[in-house]
């Protein structure tokens, strides 16, 4: 017997949506398409499709994908016999049209995510999205950037606005159980028993899975993860990893053990661009509690300008930047550039 | 000199700012501060300064445009208010400046195309957004050298510089701003995003212009034209600045900005209210300019 013996698991995948931050948005129709259909048949019941920075993310400041949300979502959805499909939306780069969009393309789940203090930002989307009947989640991010109670609140916000869902989301893989499990029994004690809480992790410090185990524990259903960890900085947590763990444990998730391996083995890492391991910089990431969307950004910027990516890193999480400042990169390694030559 | 007489509807953050900045004026005379809630700080400001004040919204004030000889009407409350109040003035023939998202009127930004609403004797204008503001002159200054094909700006700004108005319609933002790069900026295809930035102490206002040229950058001309935009936005914002850039990029060409405020009613951090409520005096200024002129204050 575990804590978690018993306890019924959602798994949500992030492999098609987190995972293009490292593939620079860059994944091809058939990968998506493989890809999403190796999980269907793994029977992981939530698969996320968009660009890395949700709907509405193609730009110059985030990158411009290979294919459009909706090619992406139009190609998926229909080839999925089980799974269901969530978009991500964030307040200020998409909007209630790429919401529509998205329902139009057959999504069942719409996530909306603000910086874990900005809730209120997400009042018309996460409104929008419930009048649809959609399943809503509020993904509350950068959650350790804010104190559990102040957390509580914010979650309480989109609780009000018709998320039946709230995330607790440690974007730049900076928490350790212990702050996992303030968090959630924070927001567990102000939501309503029938709202879910979920919890998405970063591998930035290795602690997706200990992470996630904790959140489980401490009331969270629904956990994100990726196949083969494929997603920002040193990824999210590893999928097949956590299946195999929770097998173990005795929680129940519905997912094939050996399907879910062989997609991460045979599907994922032959696509990766780059192995997606904790190199310096996403340790710095996940120590100094910076973004994780944010390495490649900084390594580009490092090759152009001449300047450590590691201090690039350090500046952002000195400035207090949260996600979406990916244009403050060039900005900070222009000044570093300056000063080292003490201009 | 005579002044043209003016009201401010709206007594929040972004109306109080208005009021302080509009009693330097030499041309505007704000003697009517009007609001919603009678303990509001604003109100309470404009009374100890003997402007006029009534709690009532427009209403309120109507009766008394014409005894007050009242020109020149400022409204920044809400969108939705926005028709009726704009309705209700231009009826007595009262030049409205519209700093909420309503966008009834033509955009206007003045360095680019004040002088060209001027002469058109435009009589509801609507200054965008603050990222609008901050963010449209460098797309201009780029499109008037040469074809921008494609104009994006991210505006970054202090959490406690966003209001309640903003936070419920974001997406009227990110529309509104990135329509004006299109219309305003010259930018054929315009994108606009906002993020929201909680540390303190508060981040001054900065953004980041990227705007993609049809053919390669002339970088030389572009320097220049954004050198001068830049001197051209600091005549009303003087805490107007190139941080970086232009950075060019292949076909990319990149501005950051920061924006910080004079420091009126609202904090220095919060430039982005601030280019807003220059902007607008500034464009009150100009109809002001000729009213006085033509002995029709």
């Amino acid at each position: 017997m575990s804590a978690i013996t018993g306890k019924e698991v959602v798994l949500h995948d992030m492999t098609l949506r987190d995972g293009m931050h490292p593939k620079r948005h860059q994944m091809t129709l058939e990968q998506m398409v493989s890809v999403a259909t190796g999980l269907d048949e793994a029977g992981v019941p939530l698969i996320e499709v968009t660009h890395g920075d949700g709907m509405g993310g193609a730009s110059v400041n985030y990158g411009f994908p290979l294919h459009s949300d909706e090619e992406y979502l139009r190609a998926v959805v229909p080839r999925l016999k089980r799974s269901r499909v969530s978009a991500l939306l964030l307040p200020g780069i998409g909007t209630v049209d790429d919401l529509a969009l998205a329902v139009d393309c057959g999504v069942s789940t719409v996530r909306v995510a603000t910086h874990c203090t900005e809730a209120d930002v997400s009042e018309q989307h996460i409104a929008s999205a419930r009048k649809r009947g959609l399943d809503t989640v509020g993904f509350l991010m950068m959650a350790h950037m804010t104190p559990p109670e102040a957390l509580a609140t914010q979650a309480k916000l989109m609780e009000s606005y018709g998320a039946n869902c709230v995330y607790i989301t440690d974007s730049a893989g900076y928490m350790l159980p212990d702050d996992v499990e303030v968090r959630i029994d924070a927001v567990r004690a102000a939501l309503r028993p029938e709202t879910e809480i979920g919890f998405h992790g970063h591998h930035n410090l290795a602690m997706g899975i200990a992470n996630s185990l904790r959140a489980i524990e401490r009331g969270a259903r629904r956990i994100d993860g990726s196949a083969a960890g494929l997603g920002a900085g040193a990824g999210n947590t590893p999928l097949e990893v956590l299946v195999a763990v929770l097998e173990r444990m005795g929680a129940s998730h519905g997912v094939d053990l050996n399907r879910i391996m062989d997609v991460a083995e045979d599907l994922v890492v032959p696509m990766m661009d780059h192995p997606v391991r904790i190199d310096r910089d996403a340790l710095v990431l996940g120590y100094a509690g910076v973004y994780s969307s944010f390495l490649l950004f900084a390594k580009r910027a490092s090759e152009r300008y001449g300047v450590s990516s590691r201090d690039i890193l350090v500046e952002m999480g000195r400035q207090k930047t949260v996600g979406g400042q990916e244009d403050m990169i060039e900005d900070v390694a222009l000044d570093l550039a300056r000063r080292a030559r003490g201009a | 000199m005579k002044k043209v007489k003016a009201a401010i509807i709206g007594s929040g953050n972004i109306g109080t700012d208005l009021l302080f900045k509009a009693r330097r004026s030499e041309w505007i005379d704000p003697v009517w501060l009007v609001g919603i809630d009678e303990a509001s700080d604003g109100l309470a400001r404009a009374r100890q300064l003997g402007v006029k004040v009534t709690h009532a919204g427009v209403d309120g004030l109507l009766p008394h445009v014409d005894g007050d000889g009242v020109r020149i009407a400022f409204d920044a409350t809400s969108a939705y208010v926005h028709a009726e109040n704009a309705r209700k003035l231009q009826a007595k023939g009262v030049r409205m400046i519209d700093l909420t998202p309503a966008a009834i009127g033509p955009y206007c930004i003045p360095p680019v195309n004040l002088q060209a609403h001027y002469d058109s004797r435009e009589m509801n204008l609507n200054m965008v957004s603050c990222g609008g503001q901050a963010t449209v002159p460098m797309v201009y200054a780029v499109s008037r050298v040469q074809e921008v094909e494609y104009g994006e700006i991210v505006a970054t700004v202090a959490s406690r510089s966003v209001g309640p108005g903003t936070r419920k319609n974001i997406d009227e933002f990110t529309r509104t701003t990135a329509a004006a790069v299109e219309k305003v900026g010259g930018a054929r295809r315009g994108k606009a995003i906002i993020i929201i930035n909680p540390a303190e102490p508060p981040l001054i206002m900065r953004d980041t212009i990227h705007c993609r040229t049809t053919e390669a950058p002339r970088q030389a001309e572009i320097e220049e034209s954004v050198r001068r935009m830049i001197t051209e936005v600091q005549r009303y914002v003087p805490g107007y600045k190139l941080k970086n850039g232009p950075v060019f990029d292949g076909h990319r060409v990149t501005t950051f900005v920061e924006v910080e405020g004079l420091g009126d009613y609202l904090p220095k951090y919060a430039g982005n209210l601030d280019i807003m409520t220059a902007a607008a005096l500034r464009t009150a200024e100009m109809f002001a300019e000729r009213m006085v002129k033509e002995g029709r204050s």
